[in-house]
């Protein structure tokens, strides 16, 4: 069974890209931030334009309208899928084919937000969103999209600047790919844990050498300096 | 090649490439002060793109494949955006393609339809037969302020008597309520139909009875005078949102060889073409309901044939407008 979330999308250049759905929590997040702006601009409208009369009253009822069913769409669209909600939390929506979101797709998740509301507060869309694999509430269904989390890069992850070290006798791919994701981790973990961790692989690899620095330098040296090739890992 | 090696090789080309994405991820405005980055983004995207797949086949390190694969989600976002000026295609949608859309639709346009004017006629001819009918439909105030609304004896002169910024008002009003009650006729259609049964029923009814009280009670030059200017959109609307709303409907209930969520998907599309008429007309009807059937001044008798004419053009519009183009099969 597939722990994660993750959804990879086959693109036409041939290539699968991988992209995480958000769940429930982080969108209600999105959703209240962009409730509490579209409460204060209508306030700040009804206090502006309410003293021009009827004439003002008019215009609060169409701004009012435009809050109501044409914000999303219209940030959704014109912003890469991002609400001002969606862009505090890292969000934005796409097609379910990781295209950009289209202006009907976004104006039909959008409308049917109304349903997602029924019977009382999201109790549609919350249901939908927890059953289903890539949490979509029904408007999403609808209009083939999804809600997923804004890559963001952890700098801190890039390989350690150590001595590279040859690797003291053939590796898998597998036990390659390993040490390369030690050696990126190694920066978040304190040095005893990363030590502790490197212990595990003393008696075949580090052999009474500093336990995490020799992993980390085997790393840097699958990285830079030698990769086997298929039939060197067959023979090996 | 090694890893570091193919780092050190391309990491030209990408950072070109983020370069670009920056660039077109500025709104518009902001683009035309800055130069453009060097080199061309589809061939930067594409060069991007063969080199994750090579780092993937490689077994590169996860830190480099997320990387790249940042990369090449934001360039993929950018290259697929919609590019086409939006001005032609509103164009060619309202005169080809929605026309041919709602005639390709005319199953649940007949059902919509069928629901809305049935029940509205109905009431119409059932408080001519049975006037106190009414009473069941509305509450006695609603009916009194009806009644005072569009009474011959208070108003000498027709309609009803409104200022310039009072108009206004009502246009903002128009247009709020009935397009809002337009979206819920469409997107409750999800509920199985029954909450777009119920809005088109619950509307043709009260609309139907008030229609009917008024005309029993001989309001009928204030009442009717008033309506017949924007019926033709407004009506349309309605039965548009409704028909919308079936298709809705039909994927749920009736999938045939799909599906329920393809079918969904598909009819969706449909739909949402549909509720794009739907809310021109209604942006329509408030703009002649506001300003046109308001005007007390003007001659029954013109409005009625102004209000014949907008008839004639919707029925046109619809009816014959992109009959050579044929409703596109909308595929997902």
């Amino acid at each position: 069974m597939q722990l994660d979330t993750l959804y990879t999308v086959n693109t036409p250049e041939g290539i699968a890209l991988t992209l995480t759905p958000a769940g429930f929590v982080p969108r209600f997040m999105a959703w209240f931030i962009d409730l509490l702006i579209r409460f204060s601009v209508g306030i700040v409208l009804i206090t502006i334009l309410g003293i021009l009369g009827y004439l003002g009253d008019g215009l609060i009822l169409i701004f009012l309208f435009l809050l109501e069913w044409w914000y999303p769409v219209w940030f959704e669209w014109r912003h890469q899928g991002q609400t001002p909600g969606k862009r505090l939390l890292e969000l934005y929506t796409v097609q379910r084919d990781g295209s950009p979101v289209t202006f009907a797709a976004s104006l039909l998740r959008n409308l049917i937000r109304f349903v997602d509301f029924m019977p009382f507060f999201y109790g549609f869309g919350v249901i939908s969103l927890l059953f289903t694999r890539h949490f979509q509430r029904l408007g999403d269904l609808a209009a083939d999209t999804l809600v997923v989390y804004k890559p963001h890069l952890n700098a801190h992850r890039a390989l350690p600047a150590v001595e590279p070290l040859p690797l003291p006798q053939p590796l898998l791919i597998q036990e390659q790919q390993t040490l390369l994701q030690f050696a990126e981790r190694s920066r978040t973990l304190t040095p005893a844990r990363a030590d502790e961790l490197a212990q595990i692989t003393a008696e075949t690899l580090t052999q009474g050498q500093p336990a995490s620095l020799t992993l980390q330098r085997y790393a840097v040296w699958i990285a830079g300096q030698h990769m086997l090739s298929p039939q060197q890992v067959a023979s090996s | 090649m090694k890893q570091v090696q193919f780092i050190e090789h391309y990491q030209t080309i990408w950072s070109q490439l983020q370069a670009w994405l920056d660039y077109l991820a500025l709104p518009r405005r902001k683009r035309h002060t800055q130069t453009a980055p060097t080199g061309q983004f589809a061939e930067l995207y594409r060069q991007t793109c063969h080199h994750l797949a090579l780092a993937q086949a490689r077994h590169y390190s996860p830190h480099l494949l997320e990387r790249l694969n940042h990369l090449v989600v934001a360039g993929h976002q950018q290259f697929y955006r919609e590019r086409e000026p939006i001005g032609s295609r509103v164009w060619s949608f309202l005169a080809l393609e929605f026309p041919a859309q709602v005639r390709a639709q005319w199953r649940v346009l007949s059902l919509s339809a069928a629901v809305f004017y049935g029940s509205m006629l109905l009431f119409i001819f059932l408080t001519q037969w049975q006037p106190d009918l009414v009473y069941s439909v509305l509450d006695p105030m609603q009916i009194a302020e009806m009644e005072s609304m569009y009474d011959p004896q208070l108003h000498d002169r027709l309609g009803r008597e409104r200022e310039a910024d009072s108009d206004f008002y009502m246009f903002g009003h128009y247009i709020r309520n009935n397009t809002s009650i337009g979206f819920q006729t469409f997107t409750s259609g999800l509920l199985f139909g029954i909450g777009t049964l119920f809005i088109l029923l619950f509307n043709g009814i009260v609309l139907g009875s008030v229609a009917g009280h008024l005309t029993y009670i001989g309001y009928n030059d204030p009442f009717w005078g008033f309506v017949v200017g924007h019926s033709a959109f407004e009506l349309t609307a309605i039965v548009l949102s409704g028909a919308a709303g079936f298709k809705l409907t039909q994927a749920l209930i009736f999938p045939g060889r799909k599906t329920r969520l393809y079918a969904l998907r598909t009819n969706g599309r449909i739909a949402i073409q549909l509720m794009y008429g739907a809310a021109l007309l209604f942006l329509m009807a408030a703009f002649v309901e506001a300003f046109w059937s308001s005007r007390v001044q003007t001659p029954l008798n013109v409005k009625y044939a102004i209000g014949g004419l907008f008839w004639l053009l919707v029925m046109a519009w619809l009816g014959w407008a992109g009959r050579k183009h044929t409703a596109q099969q909308v595929d997902v």
